[in-house]
């Protein structure tokens, strides 16, 4: 009883090794291309730094003095080894805009990215995996024309317009009851209100990007899931369960639809990641004060340092993201060997 | 009679030519009988007419002068079916000069995309397992691991907006799917006979790969391509609605967007008419996408 288990741990133990070390060529590819794009700006990234100092411009001597506090005197790729050598130890630099640490200003963001983003994946899956499966099974029906129909104007839709759709013609005319921008109505807290209408806040506040989340996310999961079933559904093992005169729920749910999840599973590394960079618009209607919100005040405020982050954060997201797919993958499909 | 062996020669040669030939009208068949994909067509034919003849048609020149009297009228007045905006110009003719960047820079970003995807991915492809297809590979998972938005923005803002600069980023940041599929397909084309009798009569690697196998794996490029227009076009409208769009007097759908979010409650139609044209042309782009996909090869479908 005992070796068997012990081999699969090791192996699940070496995969993820392999995995993790495959990573950090990766990782540093990606601090080579977010070092390099802040190369790119016009007098390059110490003209932006030093600006951000308001009256240093004028004045030479100060300039000088402050190229020299942040370094900007030493050769490029000098300043790239002690940035990724502070990153190293944890420290991404100043915030040049918030005048805080970059840690901090997007730890104090990345929590509420997440929450956006485990609440859209979580209604994603459990809408789009029941509709693709009803849309297979009922392929030409009205309700499969109807699903897809829905899949393709979620796909061609841009977001900030059904955002702005949705202020206009559910928040402006609920009377206030649905609120347009932020994460939460400043005031309501546990101590005063009690947690049921805390929670009750939030939810409110989720209720518009959750829906233009959610909206965009279900076209391509539905699609692929009804393909995906229908490929199934053509197999000879749905045919020998029919055959052997099971019911027809228990063929679909219980034969097909596990087979059906596999290329489901394939195409969620890629979903995590959209959401992640749809953030930037999601956030940007809704004044949601996320990662997305933070890359783009960055961007629009010439704050390098944030900028550089915020793109290694989300390059290490969607890692972690493939790896969870990587993981799951092995897990739910025999099959596949470890490496 | 006289000659057998001539005779033979050209008729092959016919035979070849009218196979193409029925090739393509095969492929016009299939695309035909799908409704979706036609009505696509015709209506992107329609609305590139429109970018096309837009001096012609606009009833106000791109740069039209500020008419503070006229601002805000609803749509329906007398000279603007579409009402005008918060400098009282007119909303459709705006419309029409920005179909413009919204039409064309689906094209340019996707042809920046297929050109680098389709180079890096047929050379990573054909050295496959080679340190060059490693390097390759992983460079192309490091744009890819990047939020593309995040990636878009932070460009884009850096290199300051453009609306060149928008295409190629578009392009840039949108190859490495297109190098996947395309080193896939080399990687399976290149242990078939054909290349190997090639590569034994003396081509070279540049003759292999550009003259024999790249055309094999042409129908997938485009499929994947098609599909990618509308993905461009949305980029764009996005990175416009950010305020990272072409600076004025360029004009887009997206721009028009971005700037109607502040006169929501006197003027909702200035956010619901250019949202509804990008809608349409993403969902003809991808009408048309699916039709190409399924008539070039049935068996591709997803």
């Amino acid at each position: 009883m005992f070796p068997p288990k012990l081999k699969v741990v090791t192996g699940m133990a070496r995969f993820l090794t392999k995995r993790i070390l495959n990573m950090i060529p990766l990782l540093f590819i990606v601090t080579l291309l977010s070092f390099g794009i802040m190369q790119l700006a016009p007098g390059g990234p110490e003209q932006v730094i030093l600006s951000a100092e308001a009256d240093a411009m004028s004045d030479p001597a100060q300039m000088e003095r402050l190229r020299e506090k942040w370094g900007l005197n030493d050769p490029i790729p000098v300043q790239y080894f002690r940035w990724v050598g502070n990153m190293l130890q944890g420290d991404f630099g100043r915030s040049y805009y918030y005048r805080l640490p970059v840690k901090e200003v997007l730890g104090a963001a990345l929590p509420n990215t997440i929450q956006l983003n485990f609440f859209s994946l979580l209604l994603i899956y459990s809408i789009s995996i029941p509709l693709g499966v009803i849309s297979a099974v009922r392929q030409y029906s009205k309700t499969d024309m109807i699903v897809t129909a829905t899949a393709f104007a979620g796909q061609a839709a841009p977001s900030f317009w059904v955002g702005t759709l949705l202020i206009w013609g559910v928040a402006m005319k609920s009377n206030g009851l649905i609120p347009t921008n932020g994460i939460a109505t400043p005031g309501v807290n546990f101590e005063t209100y009690g947690w049921l209408s805390v929670l009750a806040d939030r939810a409110k506040h989720m209720l518009l990007p959750l829906t233009v989340i959610v909206f965009g996310g279900l076209t391509s999961l539905t699609r692929y899931m009804r393909s995906s079933m229908l490929e199934v559904l053509r197999e000879d093992y749905v045919r020998t369960a029919r055959a052997k005169g099971l019911a027809e729920k228990v063929v679909i749910y219980k034969h097909a639809l596990r087979n059906a999840l596999l290329p489901i599973l394939a195409v969620s590394g890629g979903l995590l990641s959209s959401l992640v960079g749809g953030s930037v618009i999601i956030e940007n209607v809704f004044s949601w004060p996320g990662i997305g919100r933070v890359a783009w005040q960055a961007v629009n405020n010439r704050d390098y340092n944030v900028s550089m982050a915020v793109m290694l954060l989300g390059a290490v997201l969607t890692m972690i993201g493939y790896l969870l797919v990587d993981i799951a993958y092995v897990w739910v499909d025999p099959r596949i060997k470890y490496d | 009679m006289a000659a057998p062996h001539l005779n033979v020669e050209a008729e092959e040669q016919l035979q070849g030519l009218a196979r193409e030939e029925s090739q393509f009208r095969q492929f016009a068949r299939r695309f035909a009988r799908n409704k979706l994909a036609v009505a696509g067509l015709i209506v992107l034919l329609l609305l590139y007419v429109v970018a096309i003849l837009a001096p012609v048609i606009a009833s106000e020149p791109l740069d039209a002068r500020v008419n503070l009297a006229e601002r805000f009228q609803p749509p329906g007045t007398p000279g603007h079916p579409l009402g005008t905006d918060n400098l009282g110009r007119d909303l459709l003719s705006r419309m029409i000069w920005g179909s413009r960047i919204s039409l064309s820079v689906g094209f340019v970003a996707m042809g920046v995309a297929v050109l680098l995807g389709t180079l890096v991915g047929s050379i990573a492809g054909y050295f496959g397992g080679s340190w060059i297809d490693i390097i390759l590979m992983r460079i192309a998972e490091a744009i890819d691991v990047i939020p593309v938005f995040f990636l878009l923005v932070t460009v884009v803002a850096v290199l300051r907006p453009s609306v060149f600069n928008i295409m190629v980023v578009i392009g840039i940041t949108s190859w490495p799917g297109l190098a996947y599929i395309v080193r896939g397909q080399f990687l399976s084309l290149r242990q078939r006979d054909f290349t190997e009798a090639s590569r034994a009569m003396g081509a070279t690697d540049a003759r292999l790969i550009f003259r024999h196998i790249l055309p094999n794996a042409v129908a997938p490029i485009i499929v994947s391509a098609t599909l990618r227009i509308g993905w461009a076009i949305l980029s764009e409208a996005g990175l416009s609605f950010l305020g990272l769009g072409a600076p004025p007097p360029a004009v887009s759908w997206g721009q028009i967007l971005s700037v109607s979010r502040s006169f929501l409650k006197q003027a909702p139609w200035l956010m619901f008419w250019p949202g509804l044209a990008i809608f349409i042309t993403v969902l003809a782009f991808n009408f048309v996408g699916d039709g190409i996909r399924d008539a070039l090869d049935p068996k591709l479908k997803r």
